[in-house]
């Protein structure tokens, strides 16, 4: 857990960059996957980038996550390597999977992060369980357990919130409501204004926050994982936020206005943090600047190594199924 | 690999008899002495002592923490075994009914059969999944399935159906070993059966036939409860001159062919039997293995298979009896294809 970002030094620049990284690596695949380099799908998190970059400030490594089908920006901001990452999605040997899996299911041991999830809600029951294991080793560490709006009208999110309420288990539930789950709007699918709202029908805190705010969303985060970590329970933080891209490469936005899209890339999580803290004077605009370029250098990088990294290698595909004793 | 054959006092090395639920829980109770990491999850495992008796005990001498009671949520606690064996634990869910683990698909299916392979081999998956599968107790078409043939099309999945007191122990503590998920299936009429059983953490492991008899002119291959039914039949057929081998392959997945086709290829004749369904059943990938080998060259009469109607299993005694294989229908077809050919 760090300094809150907006009054520290240090923790504000961690947090602008990994904004700007998430950013950059997202238009970077957007980019390749249009140029007809990239193979498969994608979901892009762009404009959703002070969600994960807030929730992963209030963890420590040791801390867990699991993630989703729109999992990059959670798996940056747990700290993981850009260029295992790369080489994922480019279909190499060196990536996270190995090729197995792609965009939808890079898992990174070393940070934590148990793995995004191709399976709407998928994820909600593993993270209960991750949690559950904490809690009877007695090890004080907390999972943070990543879904979309879409994922609280499953099953599985209704079961496993019920199951970390009456076990008190030390998980944060943080609903990315990004106000449509592909093409249906959260006005159409759900009944209730916030989703948080569904917290009580477990007894547990629900709150919402301007997910687009970087310090509203580490300021709710950090409280849950307090009361996480001391043995409180579990906590249900909803983030308001937007995607700005598409559900995924097949969506030609034939459900939202352009002006709705507009409306939302004024409320830009980035820029917005960026404002904040040259104003208070915490980052100079020079700071800003080379942050940024870091940024942007750090993800070509990622794309040079990952593009000269082998294709993934086919000859031990059946040896793979199994795990060895 | 080499077949055994387990079924008799003097090969288990032990005179002691337990019942096959006792057999199930002393393989929980010493994998939970032996190793922090194992603990059980399930609906009405605790004081209950499990719906069908099998947990008993367990609580009282582990505690609520570790034989852990559930609400009524498979795919939450399908789950959460997920998650807890991705960091580190080794969960037992129990089912209360096979049929339930359609309540949990995803979390089986798309979630622990492929995190391992998925990830590159990052991480895996070591939870065993206990249900209690198949009919014969008036429960009717939602909770008599046999589901098998289900998992073991799932690449990542291995499947377990121990046919004895002794495999409901040996197998289970292999399962719990397993870094991998495994679903053992527990056929309920089996639960009462009586078997030697060593006291002893004595392992069988996955992915090994046991010849339960060795006859000269019929194979019969079956699992579960059909094999103390092909064991009877072979006992009426041998009254009748005809002299029959029964192999049960223990493990769906892994599967270990070899001693069924060296015990065709030697008598010549299969009956492969089963409670499921025929259509697209385990017995038909026995068939085409056979069809597919050298073994089809030594048959002296074309396969056959004696499996469930493809019907639900339906709940009058005598509707339910008729729906799947019993002794006599074993007995009937392997006069059958003995005298075929």
């Amino acid at each position: 857990m760090s300094a809150t970002p907006g009054t520290d030094h240090d923790t504000a620049r961690h947090a602008l960059l990994t904004m700007w990284t998430i950013r950059r690596f997202e238009e970077a695949v957007d980019d390749l996957f249009a140029r007809g380099l990239m193979h498969g799908t994608m979901h892009l998190s762009i404009g959703q980038e002070a969600s994960a970059t807030g929730a992963c400030l209030a963890l420590r490594t040791d801390d867990a996550i699991t993630s989703t089908h729109r999992g990059h920006g959670h798996c940056i901001a747990k700290g993981a390597d850009l260029t295992r990452m790369m080489a994922e999605l480019l279909a190499k040997e060196t990536g996270y999977c190995r090729g197995r899996g792609g965009s939808m299911h890079i898992a990174d041991t070393a940070t934590g992060n148990l793995g995004a999830n191709g399976i709407v809600a998928g994820g909600i029951p593993i993270a209960a369980g991750a949690a559950l294991a904490f809690k009877m080793r007695a090890e004080d560490r907390v999972v943070a357990c990543f879904f979309g709006d879409g994922a609280a009208n499953e099953g599985a999110f209704h079961e496993a919130v019920n199951l970390a309420a009456i076990w008190k288990l030390p998980v944060v539930f943080i609903c990315e409501n990004n106000k449509y789950g592909m093409s249906f709007s959260t006005e159409k699918s759900f009944a209730i204004e916030n989703i948080s709202e569904r917290a009580a029908a477990y007894g547990i805190p629900g709150t919402t926050v301007d997910g687009n705010d970087l310090d509203e969303v580490y300021g709710a985060v950090s409280a849950a994982v307090d009361r996480a970590r001391a043995g409180e329970g579990p906590t249900l933080v909803e983030n308001v936020t937007y995607r700005w891209k598409g559900h995924s490469k097949s969506d030609k936005n034939l459900y939202r206005t352009k002006e709705e899209i507009a409306e939302w890339r004024a409320k830009d999580p980035i820029l917005r943090f960026e404002a904040r803290v040259k104003e208070s004077g915490l980052l100079t605009e020079e700071e800003v600047q080379l942050i940024r370029t870091q940024a942007m250098e750090d993800m070509r990088a990622a794309v040079r190594e990952a593009n000269a990294a082998p294709d993934a290698d086919p000859s031990d595909l059946l040896d793979a199924v199994f795990a060895r004793a | 690999m080499s077949s055994t054959q387990t079924s008799t006092s003097a090969d288990l090395g032990t005179d002691r008899v337990i019942t096959y639920s006792e057999a199930v829980r002393e393989a929980i109770g010493q994998a939970m002495e032996a190793d922090d990491r194992v603990f059980m999850l399930g609906e009405d495992i605790g004081v209950y002592g499990g719906a069908f008796g099998v947990s008993g005990d367990l609580y009282h001498r582990f505690g609520a923490e570790r034989i852990r009671d559930t609400p009524i949520s498979e795919l939450g606690i399908v789950g959460a075994a997920v998650g807890a064996a991705l960091v580190g634990m080794r969960p037992i869910v129990e089912i209360q009914f096979s049929d339930f683990t359609n309540q949990a698909m995803d979390q089986i299916v798309n979630q622990a059969a492929k995190i391992h392979y998925m990830l590159g081999g990052a991480m895996s998956v070591p939870m065993v999944l206990r249900a209690p599968l198949g009919s014969g107790t008036g429960a009717a078409a939602q909770h008599s399935q046999s589901l098998e043939a289900w998992f073991a099309h799932v690449p990542g999945l291995k499947v377990v159906m121990p046919a004895t007191a002794a495999d409901a122990k040996g197998l289970l503590l292999s399962a719990i070993d397993d870094p991998n998920p495994v679903i053992v299936l527990e056929h309920k009429l089996l639960y009462r059966t009586s078997g030697p059983v060593p006291e002893e953490a004595v392992r069988v492991p996955l992915g090994q036939s046991a010849v339960r008899r060795r006859g000269e002119h019929l194979t019969i291959v079956g699992t579960g409860v059909m094999v103390s039914r092909a064991l009877e039949a072979a006992e009426v057929l041998a009254a009748d001159g005809i002299d029959v081998s029964v192999i049960d392959p223990r493990t769906l997945t892994p599967l270990d062919d070899a001693p069924i086709h060296e015990d065709v290829s030697r008598t010549g004749r299969a009956l492969l039997v089963q409670e499921a369904p025929g259509h697209v059943g385990f017995t038909a990938e026995l068939s085409a293995r056979i069809a597919e080998s050298p073994t089809i060259y030594r048959l002296l009469a074309p396969v056959r298979r004696l499996s469930g109607l493809d019907a639900p299993i339906p709940y009058a005694p005598q509707l339910e009896t008729a729906s799947v294989p019993q002794v006599a229908d074993i007995v009937e077809s392997a006069k059958t294809l003995v005298k075929e050919s």
